[in-house]
């Protein structure tokens, strides 16, 4: 064999293998356009014995397998409106009063109208008409036939081009231009349709498909009968790359995945989740935390305080000790200096941060609980206006580690191990400052992707001041309470804040799962 | 946090930006905010109110950088003659304390002026939390005339010319008609008597802490020398905040005069005498996990200002924030650098553990999910005008003092949520089934006043009844309970298609459809079936 000739049947039966591939994968609606597609869309459909939204369909699954292409064509047509479909029926107006004048020439104008049974305005147009192609004469208020015999009988153009509708307007003849022309005005007589008009291009591929009679014993469904008949059945082939109707899953929110995860990241490293309530008292959300009580962040344009609740402090030794620890200081501070109230200690709030779980922690922890490890994630509030940055409400992880040998560095040793699993590779600190820490620190973690830092978050070492107070004695606590929102919009990519708390229900239904 | 301004070109004089230093602010706890060609703006933590001046902050950071190291020396020249203030008692209970001092051999151009009233403003409002702990005033020397008395008087004999003001008015007037006045009124607000600042001629210089006299308390390119007070509540801020000031001043090159005061009891400020505090090595290594060498400690602890010889540190006099020995601490750690300092896996074994309520939060949510249904998650706060479409009863609604939005009530219940929810959703493909677990809160005897409980709300659109009691027969078959259901009435349920769901003998929930009055009301076009369930005792046998 020559090398040509070699190529040529190689040629030949890749063609054939992917002919037979096609053939195998054609849906039955396709089988029953393919031995046709040689013929017009009409006639295609004519043949297939298929709707014509079947066969669209069926030509656009053959369109996607390069069988053919789909032309369309616009074409502007003139066919009946609802008058001219009675009219074509009855006659025009003007031959319904050719008729009557037939019997009844020269008779007035007004006993014509009622006896033709045609509206006012038809008749008018009617006679219109009639006086135009001169058939009629008008003489002190009655009408006169003028027309000859034949002339009645031959039908006008106008008539003529209602019979042979629909027409292309582009293709009219002059004379069906002229009826077009005389009709277009008058009242839903014709009327003009955008029409597309549907070509199949076949493709060489398609050439050779195309008219093929095929006969195929490939199966379509998987029934009992052909589980029991046993092997060697041959099912068509389904086009796996078609597009298919969505389906929605059930799902958790993505904030409260991310949560679960943060969690997990605790439990993995010995933290024991501590839990309480959302609404407190000031004094655990700043007194404990050594917060003076004319710092800013106590009034109420920052902080929710509740109406008309009154709070209490069942814990008198506490309140004493940290009366004393603002007042003038525990274990060697100088304390704040000022007149401690108890009032302001009570005004119940929503938490601004979730450090006051730190805080009862502390207050409840026993000498046998040292060395221990605690955390919380949770909802904290803040008197805030709402914007695509800013919220009322916002996500906060809490962690505190009690023990005598915690220092700085196992601080940020957590920290940086806490934020590489929340998918921050590189992490810095820098100072920072918090009323109930000391020495303070800032983290920022850093976004690949926007290829900037962050920050992500704040922690600390507790003060003496708020570590005797409620421990009654100082063990070192390193603490923190960074913002988780930032975490999840980076890892979402979501640039709206309210997108956390908004329950756009399509929205939940299309985020990814928070994996790391 | 405070973010400042300095001219560009002034600050480069003494720190050269780059990269690299730009890196060096940040460590020093100083985030640079931006740079513009005129400007720079850096954020200064609220502790160090010392930083806020200009001067301030070059005089520390190069210290930091390790130029003119250790605890800066200023001169306090003696009072002249006259330079007293006589503190009368009539101000024991209004505005008790100032502290005063004089400078002399001024310099002043609009930058300084400028910079001048920025310190004054911030230190306002952080250190004076606006103006009401602390209020400061800078005069003319060559207006006014010494001695001066610091008094209080009946607003109506107190008359002047308010700055930027042309005619004379009285203490109330000022009050009422002067835009500074009216925005600082509520700190004068319930007192019979107003403090004043009177120069030897009767002339009112001031009434702090809302205003000084147009004549004699405004600065111009001519003044060489000021009287500055500060007065207030606390003494010993009040020396702090003043101290800041003249060192900023001298800084300039300013002389520093004292002004004897006279409370009954004789003071004298300025006074920059620095306070001794110990400290201990072993604390300091032990706090932040170091291996620190005494040598180490005299490198480090200049480099924030402070001098140390020898266990003992001496802090500067306009340092507000050092209460402790962990302040010192702390300082020195940033003089170490914190990107130094490489962190540590702790040593540490403990073992972890979940609370029963976040194990059965997400048990729950995997089991709901089984089921086909999305989880949202909502807003603890809810609109006042859902509590009433709700229906909320007055005396439950828990709210919050002026809220900033619309959303002021604390939820009672996830329906209002999940209502909410269907409501903005109707554009939305159907059906939506959702379930939600939530903190819901009330009334009720506790430290805060407020009772929390843990509530799940699972609702189906469009669905009824039994689709509902499929679903919760499953929730209790896989939690292993058994509930019983009774017959019920609930507002925004249809009658006779709704009933409590009984755990124990105890009322925990209701299930029902929604009645076409609430979805009507919640502007809903499809029906919905609801149910939610309080999981205290549902918790409780897992515990």
């Amino acid at each position: 064999m020559s090398k040509e000739v070699a190529v040529k049947k190689e040629n030949d039966t890749e063609k054939n293998e992917s002919i037979n591939s096609i053939i195998d994968k054609l849906s039955p609606i396709e089988r029953k356009v393919v031995s046709h597609l040689n013929l017009s869309f009409k006639k295609i459909v004519e043949k297939s014995g298929l709707e014509e939204s079947g066969v669209i369909m069926a030509l656009k699954y053959l369109e996607a397998k390069e069988v053919l292409k789909i032309e369309t064509d616009v074409k502007t047509m003139i066919d009946l409106g609802t008058n001219g479909i009675y009219y074509k029926k009855k006659g025009l107006p003007e031959r319904q009063l050719l008729i009557l004048l037939e019997t009844n020439n020269y008779i007035p104008l007004g006993e014509a109208a009622k006896l033709s049974k045609l509206s006012d305005n038809e008749f008018k147009a009617a006679l219109g008409v009639l006086k135009k192609k001169a058939l009629i004469g008008l003489t002190n208020g009655k009408i006169s036939l003028n027309a000859k015999k034949e002339e009645l009988v031959k039908k006008s153009l106008e008539e003529q081009f209602l019979d042979v509708l629909p027409l292309e307007k582009g293709k009219l003849e002059s004379e069906q231009a002229y009826a077009f022309e005389q009709l277009k005005d008058r009242k839903d007589i014709v009327e003009l349709k955008e029409e597309k008009l549907i070509r199949v291009q076949l493709t060489e591929l398609g050439k050779q498909i195309a008219g093929k009679e095929i006969t195929t014993d490939l199966l379509e469904e998987v029934t009992p009968e052909i589980i029991a008949s046993g092997k060697g059945k041959k099912f068509r082939h389904y086009d796996v790359t078609t597009s298919v109707p969505e389906i929605y899953g059930g799902k958790k929110h993505f904030v409260n995945q991310s949560i679960e995860y943060a969690k997990k990241i605790w439990t993995d490293l010995g933290f024991k989740e501590m839990t309480g309530t959302i609404a407190d008292t000031s004094f655990w959300n700043f007194d404990a935390l050594f917060t003076a009580q004319d710092h800013p962040v106590r009034e109420i344009h920052d902080t929710f305080f509740l109406k008309d609740i009154n709070g209490k402090l069942s814990d008198k030794k506490i309140v004493e000790n940290v009366k004393k620890a603002h007042e003038s200081g525990v274990s060697g501070s100088k304390g704040w200096q000022y007149s401690w109230k108890e009032g302001e200690a009570l005004k119940p709030l929503l938490r601004t941060h979730t450090t006051p779980l730190s805080a009862h922690t502390l207050a409840r922890l026993k000498d046998k609980d040292i060395p221990g490890k605690f955390f919380a994630v949770g909802r904290c509030f803040r008197n805030e206006t709402v914007d695509w940055s800013h919220g009322f409400e916002f996500n906060q992880t809490e962690g505190i580690v009690v023990d005598e040998k915690a220092n700085f560095r196992h601080l940020l040793g957590y920290l940086k191990e806490f934020f590489t699993k929340m998918g921050y590779d590189e992490v810095k600190f820098y100072p920072s400052y918090f009323p109930y820490t000391e020495p303070s620190v800032e983290i920022y973690g850093y976004n690949k992707e926007k290829k900037v830092w962050i920050e992500i978050g704040g922690a600390g070492i507790f003060r003496p001041e708020v570590v005797v107070p409620l421990l009654g004695k100082y063990v070192p606590v390193l603490a923190w309470g960074p913002g988780f929102d930032r975490v999840i919009m980076d890892y979402y990519k979501i640039k709206d804040l309210r997108e956390l708390y908004g329950n756009d229900i399509c929205a939940l239904r299309e985020k990814k799962a928070w994996i790391r | 946090m405070a973010s400042i301004k300095f001219q560009r070109k002034e600050f480069e004089k003494h720190i050269k930006l780059n990269k690299e230093m730009e890196e060096k602010i940040s460590m020093f706890g100083t985030h640079l905010e931006s740079i513009s060609n005129d400007e720079i703006e850096l954020e200064i933590l609220p502790n160090r109110p010392d930083l806020f001046s200009f001067q301030g902050y070059v005089r520390a950071f190069r210290a930091f950088l390790g130029k003119e190291t250790g605890l800066k020396k200023y001169k306090i020249n003696s009072p002249e003659k006259n330079f007293k203030v006589k503190i009368d008692s009539s101000v024991k209970n209004i505005r008790p304390y100032t502290t005063c001092a004089i400078v002399k051999n001024l310099n002043f151009n609009d930058e300084k002026i400028k910079e001048i009233i920025d310190i004054q403003e911030k230190l306002h409002s952080t250190l004076g939390r606006n103006r009401k702990k602390l209020a400061i005033g800078v005069y003319p020397l060559e207006k006014i005339s010494l001695p001066i008395k610091y008094e209080a008087r009946k607003p109506q004999e107190i008359r002047f010319i308010p700055l930027e003001m042309t005619e004379e008015m009285n203490g109330l007037q000022i009050l009422q008609r002067h835009p500074t006045g009216r925005e600082y009124a509520k700190l004068l607000e319930g007192y019979d008597k107003f403090p004043v600042f009177v120069d030897a001629k009767g002339e009112i210089l001031s009434m702090p802490p809302i205003i000084n006299s147009h004549e004699t308390g405004k600065i111009t390119l001519q003044t060489k020398e000021v009287f500055i007070e500060c007065s207030g509540f606390d003494f010993n801020i009040l020396k702090k905040t003043l101290n800041i000031i003249v060192i900023a001043l001298a800084d300039m090159g300013g002389k520093v005069y004292a002004m004897d005061l006279d409370y009954g009891k004789k003071e004298q400020t300025p006074d920059l005498s620095p306070e001794t505090m110990k400290i201990n090595i072993e604390n300091v290594n032990k706090l932040l996990g170091l291996s620190l060498k005494e040598k180490d400690l005299e490198k480090l602890l200049p480099r924030m200002g402070y001098d140390y010889v020898n266990g003992k540190v001496k802090v500067p006099a306009w340092r507000t924030d050092i209460l402790h020995e962990v302040d010192i601490i702390e300082d020195i750690a940033i003089a170490y650098g914190y990107d130094k300092i490489v962190p540590e896996i702790q040593n540490v074994s403990t073992v972890g553990n979940e609370s029963i309520e976040s194990k059965m939060r997400s048990k729950l949510s995997e089991i709901l999910v089984g089921l086909g249904l999305l989880e949202l998650s909502s807003y603890h706060l809810i609109k006042g005008s859902e509590a009433k479409t709700s229906k909320v009863r007055e005396e439950n609604r828990i709210e919050v003092m002026d809220s900033k939005t619309e959303y002021k009530i604390l939820r009672n219940n996830l329906l209002v949520p999940a209502l909410r929810a269907f409501s903005e959703n109707k554009d939305n493909e159907y059906p939506q089934n959702v379930f939600e677990i939530g903190t819901v809160f009330s009334k009720g005897n506790s430290e805060s006043g407020v009772l929390e409980r843990t509530n799940l709300l699972i609702a189906y659109s469009p669905s009824n009844f039994t689709r509902l009691k499929q679903t919760l027969d499953y929730l209790f078959k896989t939690l292993d309970i058994v509930y019983s259901l009774k017959e019920s009435k609930k507002e925004e349920l249809i009658e006779g298609r709704n009933g409590a769901i009984i755990l124990g003998g105890k009322e925990i929930g209701y299930v029902g459809e929604v009645s076409p009055e609430t979805l009507n009301a919640w502007n809903i076009k499809m029906p919905i079936s609801v149910l939610e369930i309080s999981l205290e005792d549902i918790f409780n046998k897992f515990r």
